[in-house]
């Protein structure tokens, strides 16, 4: 049963008003593009050109390096300069193939389409795969992977996260108000995979006019549903979605097909359709330049592989010193060294602050005061984890369910001592995700 | 713009609310209660007041200083302890004894423990008994220039007919600011509507303090006598102001209505049972100590462990 939200989360200014109103705007890439091989969750994909090469938009650069990878394709014309390591917004150093753009854009021809009625399942399967699709709402697990459960007869809901519950983020909101048709094409795709399975759009209830979109376009499809969910982070976190429109729970350990949901999100599904309804491959992704250090912030359609520091050019560039730059939302985006970088199929948002919170104040000793577990979606506690985190107690962590930890955020936001919650949570987790491995 | 960006983890907002914002708020929740307190027995009480919290914030800032420690004074918690053991004294109490109170809990219960969020056990209660014990006769010594005798919790013990108004409004002798319900309460619901606590303590407390005094009181269910058990005492006082103190109270949410219940219950027991007509004070630092054994048998489910198939 649905219950449209979950216990726990927060509410925090949502900067959305920024960008909101500011249609998505195409823009071309002036400078070389890059491609990091590893823009997805597993193994990094294998260059299939050499330097010098010359290639077209929408040729494939990079086969996958396994059945949980993706292939990467070139989103413009020109040469390849380089094949090697260059930084990603995660601060690491990626191998990546580096192209010059000759301002030709001249494109493939790609191959023939078949209608939908006509397509298998394992022929649209291999179509979402070929086309190098990818979860694009930050985890980048790749579309098709997630498409294949074990027992596909067993799903009963594909949600669309149409949340968009970060703040800030606003590029989810554009799609769903400027091309809200893409998004059901793409549901219509997915739910040909799966016999038993209904359709849900949830959509925070902050954005009304995208839940009376949906309700119209839907009104002929007994098959898709729109669910108005109450407005709160992290309602667009997996678990917390999956509860608040279908009231099951999972934990880390269960993966959504064990309860019969598969989720993806806004820009994820439109890459599904136009890659088995159009033949065309992951090329662009909406970013939200935003933030109160942006002159002119902004939606852009931009072609992955672009650098950071001209989608904040085309955003009029700074208007005030920026304090810190993130790539994604402020609860869970990543603070970048510095604008070189390009982006890749899960960048969201590049956030320009003109403060950074995190580091106005000095933390304090903690007083117990429980905001962090009233605010935790994951229902631990998250100043004793982070107390057995600094401790190096594994033990302990574990018995109280650090790895149910999703890093939210919420508990570093509410805690009033501004004691860095989440991060030491995290550092532990990956800690012990390390030791799980060996 | 600088080559090198700031970078830190993950989120990269913060809320507003700060250690020394509740804190102060606290205080001024507080206010009613102190205010009535001077209103109800005239200046020496403010005097004592004024005493106790220069005595807990002096102890904690001279404390820091000599260990070469940091000084927190500025996170108000200091001056919340100091005005609740204040409020914990009785009105003709000797300024002396206010001093005395003030380096205790913060010496003593708080700073040799660790200082703000170490302590196992509320300053200002832990003072309280202390003085309890120490100065028992000037600290059961209710008698000054506005009210002489019995305070009504001793004559309700000793089967004597209160006036429960006059008890809800705070007009009767007892410590300085437990006396009045109505001042209590508004300071209360100031907390609750800053959300610095919510009901889950004071509410599983007081209701199983009455279901206890009904069953065991030897009154049955008689309400005059239940509205002067409830508003008598240091009930309210600890109930909101004491009881939640967030150190020193269970984190887990379940934790919170076991803590309450056993308050209520060990508040009955020594209300009715105990030689003294009081017990709010001993039955919370009794309280305190269980704490931690109440956090290990109540630690949540994590999300999605509990199967919640719908």
């Amino acid at each position: 049963m649905a219950k449209l939200t979950f216990v726990g989360g927060i509410h925090p200014y949502d900067g959305k008003d920024l960008s909101k109103d500011k249609p998505i705007k195409a823009i071309l890439p002036k400078g070389s593009l890059v491609y990091p091989m590893s823009q997805h969750i597993g193994a990094p994909a294998a260059p299939i050109v050499k330097k010098g090469d010359r290639v077209l938009t929408g040729q494939k650069i990079a086969e996958a390096g396994g059945f949980v990878s993706a292939p990467i394709y070139a989103t413009v014309s020109g040469t390849v300069s380089a094949i090697e390591p260059r930084r990603t917004v995660t601060g690491d150093m990626v191998m990546s193939i580096v192209l010059e753009n000759d301002g030709l854009y001249e494109e493939v021809e790609y191959g023939p389409v078949k209608p939908l009625e006509e397509l298998s399942k394992e022929e649209i399967t291999g179509l979402i795969r070929e086309a190098g699709v990818v979860g694009m709402g930050g985890a980048g697990f790749p579309t098709h992977v997630k498409l294949s459960p074990k027992e596909p007869e067993k799903i009963e809901y594909v949600i669309a996260n149409c949340a968009e519950c970060e703040p800030y983020l606003t590029s989810d909101y554009r799609r769903m108000v400027e091309e809200p048709e893409k998004i059901i094409n793409g549901m219509k795709v997915i739910l040909r995979l799966f016999d038993h399975a209904k359709g849900i759009l949830a959509v925070e209830d902050n954005k009304p006019d995208c839940v009376e979109t949906f309700r119209k376009l839907t009104a002929s499809e007994p098959d898709i549903t729109v669910k108005a969910l109450r407005t709160k982070y992290p309602q667009g976190a997996e678990r917390q979605l999956i509860y608040a429109t279908t009231g099951r729970a999972i934990n880390s350990s269960m993966l959504p097909a064990d309860v019969g949901c598969i989720v993806d999100n806004v820009d994820t599904i439109v890459a599904v359709g136009q890659a088995v309804l159009e033949g065309k491959p992951l090329m662009h992704r909406i970013v939200t330049v935003t933030g109160n250090a942006i002159a002119d912030p902004r939606n852009f359609i931009v072609r992955i592989g672009t650098n950071y520091h001209e989608l904040v050019e085309e955003a009029g560039g700074f208007q005030t010193e920026p304090a810190k730059i993130v790539s994604g939302g402020p609860m869970m985006g990543f603070a970048l060294f510095g604008l070189d970088v390009p982006v890749t199929k899960t960048s969201s948002a590049l956030l320009c602050m003109t403060e950074d919170e995190a580091s106005k104040y000095e933390p304090g000793p903690c007083i117990n005061c429980g905001r962090c577990v009233e605010a935790c979606p994951g229902r631990v506690l998250p100043s004793k984890l982070a107390d057995f985190a600094e401790h190096g107690d594994d033990e302990q962590f574990l018995a109280y369910n650090g790895m149910e930890c999703c890093e939210c955020g919420c508990c570093s936001y509410v805690c009033p001592a501004k004691r860095p919650l989440t991060q030491e949570i995290k550092s532990m987790r990956k800690i012990q995700l390390a030791k799980r491995k060996k | 713009m600088s080559d090198m960006m700031k970078v830190s983890s993950n989120p990269h907002i913060r809320s507003k609310a700060t250690t020394a914002g509740i804190m102060g708020a606290v205080v001024l929740a507080l206010m009613p209660a102190t205010l009535f307190g001077v209103y109800n027995f005239g200046l020496h009480a403010l005097i004592v007041i004024l005493v106790t919290v220069a005595s807990t914030v002096l102890t904690e800032y001279i404390y820091e200083l000599l260990m070469k420690k940091p000084v927190t004074v500025w996170d108000l918690s200091a001056v919340v302890t100091g005005l609740l053991l204040a409020l914990n004294l009785p009105p003709n109490a000797p300024l002396w004894l206010g001093a005395v109170g003030g380096v205790f809990a913060i010496l003593v219960v708080k700073m040799l423990f660790g200082g703000l969020g170490q302590n196992f056990m509320n300053p200002a209660l832990g003072a309280r008994c202390f003085l309890m014990i120490s100065f028992a006769s000037i600290m059961t010594n209710f008698d000054c220039d506005a009210y002489t005798g019995a305070t009504p919790l001793a004559a309700l013990k000793a089967g004597e007919s209160v006036n429960v108004m006059n008890m809800i409004l705070g007009r009767t002798g007892g410590t300085i600011g437990e006396t009045s319900m109505i001042a209590i309460v508004l300071g209360a619901c100031i907390l609750i509507m800053l959300d610095i606590i919510d009901l889950r303590i004071p509410g599983s407390y007081i209701v199983s303090f009455v279901i206890f005094v009904i069953l065991f009181g030897g009154r049955g269910f008689d309400s005059a006598y239940i509205s002067a058990q409830l508003a008598g005492g240091g009930l309210m006082l600890g109930a909101f102001f004491m009881a939640t103190d967030y150190v020193t109270r269970p984190i887990t949410k379940r934790g919170q209505y076991l803590f309450g219940i056993f308050l209520g219950i060990m508040t009955g027991i020594f209300r009715l049972f105990g030689p003294g007509a009081e017990g709010v004070s001993y039955a919370i630092i009794l309280g305190n100590l269980l704490v931690p054994l109440i956090e290990k048998v109540t630690v949540p489910k994590a999300f999605g462990k509990g199967g919640e198939r719908a």
